[in-house]
């Protein structure tokens, strides 16, 4: 079947099989490989991009379901050669070790502070919840994403 | 891991999706957020050879006020059940079951009606939908019907709806002055899932007394149930903490309690009585008179 798609801003249309996965499709077809996989079980969360603007395991989207959507990947996220804040926060803050977890770490924080611009550290486990990190403990992936909520808040204010 | 072949049909609206379970009959299945279905699939547990996905009909998808109740559409997210302004201040013990469901993943993709028809035994709606007396529309080729909450969970993964009818809504009368409500689960610590979850709604009449108890449990057996003895033991009570303790004792009664990896069929007995106690008191704590 034929899907139609926009991948951080650009839009693209290919003949996938039914079955083909979300992830699959952006890692194989679309080239883009920043998208993890990891479990292939829907509970890493390894595989997290935002279709339309919601955080969504792409291990367990249909490529067919995504026909149509506006997904944004990794690769999406630093515009015009500057990280976004969520990128500048685990750079700052350390939040990564072999960086495995990162590119599905980065897609929910992006989701979690446009939802909740200041999450408490309580809000921020909570969310974290579908995403595993076997190497940093979370503590600095915490960190990580209360710098990038801060930094947000204050370009907002800057704007404002 | 990805599933065995099968063809992908996208339905514009519920008419298109009746006729398309029409034409293949036994070989399809509906497809809604994909987070049961999709897992079962990868793992071979299921090989449809059609999907027909009614993730994208816009008439299912919602929230709306009609006739004094509560109507939510069948492909509804959670995270859309949980957010709502309108759930959260009128029926706002599923607001809490649905921010209780998974993670932010999950939320954003599973829909009330997947989770009902699937009806697996650790999903949390089913409590609140039986505390709730949801009532369940299904529709077919040959007209709608709707189920209540507690005639549509048969049994283990098995409910009312029958082949060939789709679950098109949900609908709940609102909460009523003087009543508290919570969801408590024990989460299964991989995926979110309630080893037991006990759904509590209490009204209060006006001395202070229990006039309407409502619990619905999760987990401890093969399908979500109303513990209508915790419900009559408590009823026209006053909620003291003795009181609460000995209606909660009765959570696991008649029950057939399941036994898995995460828990003991003893366990999760114990588990349904500890929770519906804590659940009631916290649902009473809340009640302002
Ligand atoms: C990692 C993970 C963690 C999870 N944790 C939890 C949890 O903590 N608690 C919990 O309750 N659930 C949990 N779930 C399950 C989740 O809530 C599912 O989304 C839900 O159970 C099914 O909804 P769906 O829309 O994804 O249904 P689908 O997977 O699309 O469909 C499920 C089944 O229902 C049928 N169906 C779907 N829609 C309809 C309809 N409208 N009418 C008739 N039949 C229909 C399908 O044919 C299929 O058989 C989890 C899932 C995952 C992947
Ligand atoms: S690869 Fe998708 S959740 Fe792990
Ligand atoms: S940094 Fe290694 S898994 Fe998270």
């Amino acid at each position: 079947m034929r899907v139609t798609m926009t991948i951080n801003g650009q839009q693209r249309s290919d003949e996938v099989e039914d079955r083909m996965l979300l992830v699959h499709y952006l890692r194989e077809v679309a080239q883009l490989t920043g998208t993890h996989v990891g479990c292939e079980t829907s509970l890493c969360g390894a595989c997290t991009v935002l279709m339309n603007g919601k955080a969504v395991k792409s291990c367990t989207v249909l490529a067919a379901q995504a026909d149509g959507a506006q997904i944004t990947t990794v690769e999406g996220l630093a515009k015009d050669g500057e990280l976004h804040p969520v990128q500048e926060g685990f750079w700052e803050e350390h939040g990564l070790q072999c960086g495995f977890c990162t590119p599905g770490m980065l897609m929910l924080a992006t989701d979690l502070l446009s939802r909740n611009p200041d999450p408490s550290e309580a809000d921020i486990r909570h969310a974290l919840d579908g995403n595993l990190c076997r190497c940093t403990g979370y503590q600095h992936i915490i960190n990580a994403v209360q710098y990038a909520a801060r930094k947000m808040r204050g370009d907002a204010r800057k704007s404002a | 891991m990805f599933p065995a072949r099968f063809q992908y049909h996208r339905a514009g609206s519920v008419k298109e999706a009746l006729g398309m379970l029409q034409q293949f009959g036994d070989d399809a299945k509906l497809l809604s957020g994909g987070h049961s279905l999709l897992p079962m699939m990868k793992l071979r547990l299921a090989q449809p050879a059609h999907l027909v996905d009614i993730g994208g009909i816009n008439d299912l998808v919602g929230i709306r006020e009609e006739g004094g109740k509560i109507v939510i559409g069948g492909a509804t997210i959670h995270d859309q059940v949980a957010g709502s302004a309108v759930i959260r201040s009128k029926l706002g013990l599923l607001a809490e079951c649905a921010a209780a469901i998974g993670d932010i993943q999950v939320r954003n993709r599973g829909t009330i009606g997947g989770s009902l028809a699937h009806s697996d035994p650790a999903a949390d709606y089913p409590a609140a939908i039986q505390a709730l007396e949801g009532e369940i529309r299904l529709e077919s080729g040959s007209g709608a019907r709707t189920v209540k909450a507690n005639d549509f969970f048969v049994d283990l993964m098995t409910t009312a709806i029958k082949p060939g009818e789709i679950l098109t809504s949900v609908s709940f009368t609102p909460h009523t002055a003087r009543t508290g409500y919570t969801y408590l689960k024990h989460r299964q610590p991989a995926s979110g899932f309630a080893v037991v979850g006990v759904a509590a709604l209490v009204t209060l009449d006006t001395k202070g007394n229990c006039e309407r108890v409502r619990v619905g449990i999760t987990g401890l057996g093969p399908k979500a149930f109303r513990a209508t003895a915790v419900e009559s033991a408590l009823t026209g009570k006053k909620p003291e903490a003795a009181t609460i303790g000995q209606a909660a004792a009765h959570a696991a009664d008649g029950i057939d309690a399941l036994a898995d990896i995460h828990a003991s069929a003893e366990f999760r007995a114990e588990l349904a009585r500890v929770y519906t106690r804590r659940a009631l008191q916290q649902a009473i704590s809340t009640i302002k008179v």
